[in-house]
Parts: C-alpha cells; sequence; structure tokens
C-alpha cells in the first residue's frame, strides 16, 4: 500500500482528500500553528487513487464538524474521519456553511471590511455548485479560482 | 406595510409593493416640500447627518425633508471637523451619532459602509451613497420621477446612457427598471457598457435590454437617463474628449425624440447636457433634482413610524 506515507494514526482526526497543494492553508483556516501538544502529519501531493491529494493528520484531537466546515472553501472535497484506537469511527465529507466569515478577505480594496473597522470579513454562498461567494458588505464576487490569495 | 425601524441600504432590500408604496407616500409629501403646505409631523425626530463624502443635492435634500416636516437636523459635512480624523472608526462615530438621534442618513467613500453601519447602529440607517456602491435614495427618486412625468414605470422605454459599466447606481437602477418591466436601452462606448452580469439578471427578471454606441437615434425612447462619463476611465485624454463629446446631448440629439421623451441626470452633470437643453421640455433634471425632497421626506416619516 504505497498511498499513505505516514503512519496511522491511533486517536484524532485525519482530513482525506485535500485539494492538492492546500495542507498548509488547512491548518491555517483551522488556527492550528503546532505549538498545540498534538502531533501533526501533514502530507502533500499524495498520489492516492482519484489522483494527487493533501492529507493532515492531528493526534489525540478530534475535531467537530462545524470548525472543520470552515475547510470547505478551499479543499471542498476533503473527507473528515474520526479515529479512535486506530478505527475509523466517524467518516463524513465537509459541507459549506451558508456564510463564511473571518476567513477570506474582500478582493475589493475599497470595501468596508479591508479598513480598520471592528468587523470580521463576511461572505454570503450565492452558489454551491458551482462555488460562488459574495461579500456582505459591498457584494463583490470573488473569482474563486483566485481564492487562495484572499485567505487571511 | 410596517417601514419602522428599517434600514434603507440598497434598493433591492425592497420588493416592488414596498417601492410602489414609497412613491405613494412622495407623491402625498409633494405639496409639504413644494412649502404649499406646512407640516409637523416629525416634530420632535432628530435626523444626524453623516457627510463623510462631498454632496450637494443628497444632503440638502434630506436636511430641507427633515426640516421641511417639522424634525430637527445634526450632523457634518466634512469628516474634517470631527474625531474621525483623530483615527476613529465608522462604527464608533455610529454609536456615538445615534446617541443623539433617531435616525442617520450617511454617505461614505467606502462601498459597504452603510451596511456595516447598520449592524451597529439600533437607529435606522439611510445610506446616502457608498462609496462605488448603492444610492437607494437616488434610484428611489428615479423611479418616482419617471412614474410622475410619464404615468407609469412600465411601458415606458428608457435608455440609460453613459458609464454604464462602472456606475453601480445605474446597475441599481436597471435592476428598478426591470422590476417594473421597463424596456431598456443601453447606450455606452463598448469600453463602458452595462457589465454581463447586470444585462443577464434584467435577462432573468423577463427583460431583454437592447445595447447601443450612440445616441444618433434616439426617436423610439421614452426616458433619456444620462450618466456622467467620467475622465480617469481613459488612460488617453484625446479618447476622452473624442468619446464624451459624441455621447453628449444637444438639441440636435433631440430633434426626432417623441413629444412627451424627457432628459434625466442625477447631476451633477459636466458635458454630458447641453445647457441649451435646460430650456426644453424635454428637460426632465431639476425637477428630478426636486424630487429628492418629497421622496427623502416619505423615507424619513416611515422608517420612523410616523406614516404606515
Amino acid at each position: 500500500m504505497k498511498e499513505l506515507k505516514v503512519q496511522p494514526i491511533k486517536d484524532g482526526t485525519v482530513i482525506d482528500h485535500i485539494t492538492p497543494g492546500r495542507a498548509l492553508k488547512v491548518l491555517k483556516i483551522l488556527g492550528i500553528e503546532g505549538k498545540e501538544d498534538s502531533i501533526i502529519s501533514i502530507a502533500m501531493n499524495v498520489v492516492g487513487k482519484r489522483g494527487k491529494k493533501d492529507i493532515v493528520k492531528i493526534e489525540n484531537r478530534e475535531l467537530e464538524a462545524k470548525e472543520v466546515d470552515k475547510i470547505a472553501l478551499i479543499a471542498p472535497n476533503a473527507t473528515i474521519n474520526i479515529i479512535r484506537n486506530y478505527e475509523v469511527v466517524e467518516k463524513h465529507r465537509v459541507s459549506i456553511p451558508d456564510e463564511i466569515i473571518g476567513i477570506v478577505k474582500c478582493p475589493n480594496p475599497n470595501c468596508i471590511s479591508n479598513s480598520n473597522e471592528p468587523i470580521e470579513t463576511r461572505f454570503v454562498v450565492t452558489s454551491r455548485k458551482p462555488l460562488k461567494i459574495k461579500c456582505y458588505y459591498c457584494e463583490r464576487e470573488p473569482d474563486m479560482e483566485k481564492i487562495d490569495s484572499l485567505i487571511i | 406595510m410596517n417601514f419602522k425601524g428599517r434600514d434603507i441600504v440598497s434598493i433591492k432590500d425592497f420588493t416592488k409593493e414596498e417601492i410602489l408604496h414609497i412613491l405613494d407616500v412622495a407623491e402625498e409629501m409633494v405639496p409639504i416640500a413644494e412649502g404649499k403646505e406646512k407640516s409637523n409631523l416629525l416634530h420632535g425626530y432628530i435626523m444626524a447627518s453623516l457627510f463623510f463624502e462631498p454632496s450637494t443635492r443628497t444632503r440638502l435634500s434630506f436636511e430641507a425633508a427633515m426640516k421641511r416636516l417639522g424634525g430637527n437636523v445634526i450632523g457634518f459635512a466634512q469628516p474634517g471637523t470631527t474625531s474621525i480624523m483623530k483615527g476613529e472608526s465608522l462604527a464608533d462615530t455610529i454609536r456615538t451619532a445615534e446617541s443623539y438621534c433617531d435616525v442617520i442618513v450617511m454617505r461614505h467613500p467606502m462601498e459597504g459602509s452603510a451596511r456595516m453601519a447598520a449592524e451597529f447602529a439600533n437607529v435606522p440607517i439611510i445610506n446616502g451613497g457608498d462609496g462605488a456602491g448603492h444610492h437607494p435614495t437616488q434610484c428611489l427618486l428615479d423611479l418616482f420621477t419617471i412614474r410622475k412625468e410619464m404615468g407609469s414605470i412600465e411601458g415606458n422605454k428608457v435608455a440609460l446612457v453613459g458609464d454604464l459599466k462602472y456606475g453601480r447606481t445605474v446597475h441599481s437602477l436597471a435592476y428598478a427598471l426591470a422590476l417594473f418591466k421597463a424596456d431598456m436601452v443601453f447606450i455606452a462606448p463598448p469600453q463602458l457598457q452595462m457589465p454581463k452580469e447586470v444585462v443577464e439578471e434584467c435577462k432573468k427578471m423577463g427583460v431583454e435590454p437592447e445595447m447601443r454606441d450612440n445616441v444618433d437615434d434616439i426617436s423610439d425612447i421614452d426616458v433619456l437617463y444620462v450618466t456622467r462619463i467620467q475622465k480617469e476611465r481613459f488612460p488617453d485624454p484625446e479618447e476622452y474628449n473624442k468619446v464624451a463629446g459624441s455621447y453628449r446631448i444637444d438639441i440636435d440629439t433631440l430633434k426626432n425624440a417623441k413629444e412627451k421623451m424627457i432628459v434625466m441626470h442625477p447631476l451633477p452633470r459636466v458635458n454630458e447636457i447641453s445647457p441649451a437643453v435646460d430650456s426644453t421640455k424635454h428637460a426632465a433634471y431639476f425637477r428630478q433634482t426636486f424630487n429628492g425632497v418629497p421622496v427623502r421626506m416619505a423615507l424619513l416619516s416611515l422608517v420612523l413610524g410616523v406614516v404606515d
């Protein structure tokens, strides 16, 4: 089995099928900086059955579905596996929330959310397939192909 | 219909029925706006007028509207005299202003500023223009003008002329006109033509706009809505002069116009309409400017809950 280059974990969360090259951004969105006690393994550009993917494994921490849904914006095909004693006890796909708050910045430099006001950026999901979002404040729709560059 | 406490941020926040109701209330306000009738409808109410950007018509007509109805006005016309210069945020400025008033009218250079202000304020926020964003009270007074001058909004062929690409107020107007199923013609140089999304939105609403690139023949038009072509959109001043010149409305442009065709302009104008047009029966832009008063009177009375 050549697919997995990293060891299975005993307990924790495995985020699989992350869009290749985006594992570090996924960690950033989840607020995982490596300062936590958990052992974190990252595998990027792993060749799986359905092409390349990134994988993130976080030991001894079970991420809540809602928490992980935030990554749907950049890794819409990701799956979340909760592992207990080497067994997958829960598995689900990320689902896109109705609103995306504080994750991406508005591409419009003249948007109020890009000023020093005490607000978080806020986008409303206007379409799920294909994924389209609109700034709640200025109504600008970012180019989803360039969404990487807008992650805060 | 209950408008009490509502924010007026974008025309898209309103249904067609709500828009018609606002226009009906505005109609009743006309004699008061003209000074022919006196009113104390908003006696005891205070409107804060926060203008972070220059304005002539929006600010003056809001203040006139409030005062004609017996209300009071506080505020500023330039942020240079306020704590904004010390770096105070808009959010804090709004929270401060709302503790002194019953309704806030604001113009701010950044898009989305009114939407944000509405989140922080407990009193209604009326957007008097947020950068290149929305200007709903302009849109309402435009609709009011078309209805008043032509008898109805639907059934007219409305031509939007000038910079249709960048002017978001024209986008809102196109949306509102589509809501009323008015026929639309978008007249602009190719580089300033209406964005695809706006055209698509109109089509989805059942209106198929026609595109033109000149004002040579306007004989089929009922309402000619002219907007300013901005110099800064053109890297080459020569090109600007050429383009702007070819969209200028003068006596010659009007020679084949329908008898009852009206020319509208949100003003300020620079060179888009020759002053010679002012004295023709087609010029409706100064009446349009006046209409800002009854429409804003209606909005103030409605959001303050004094009128249902």
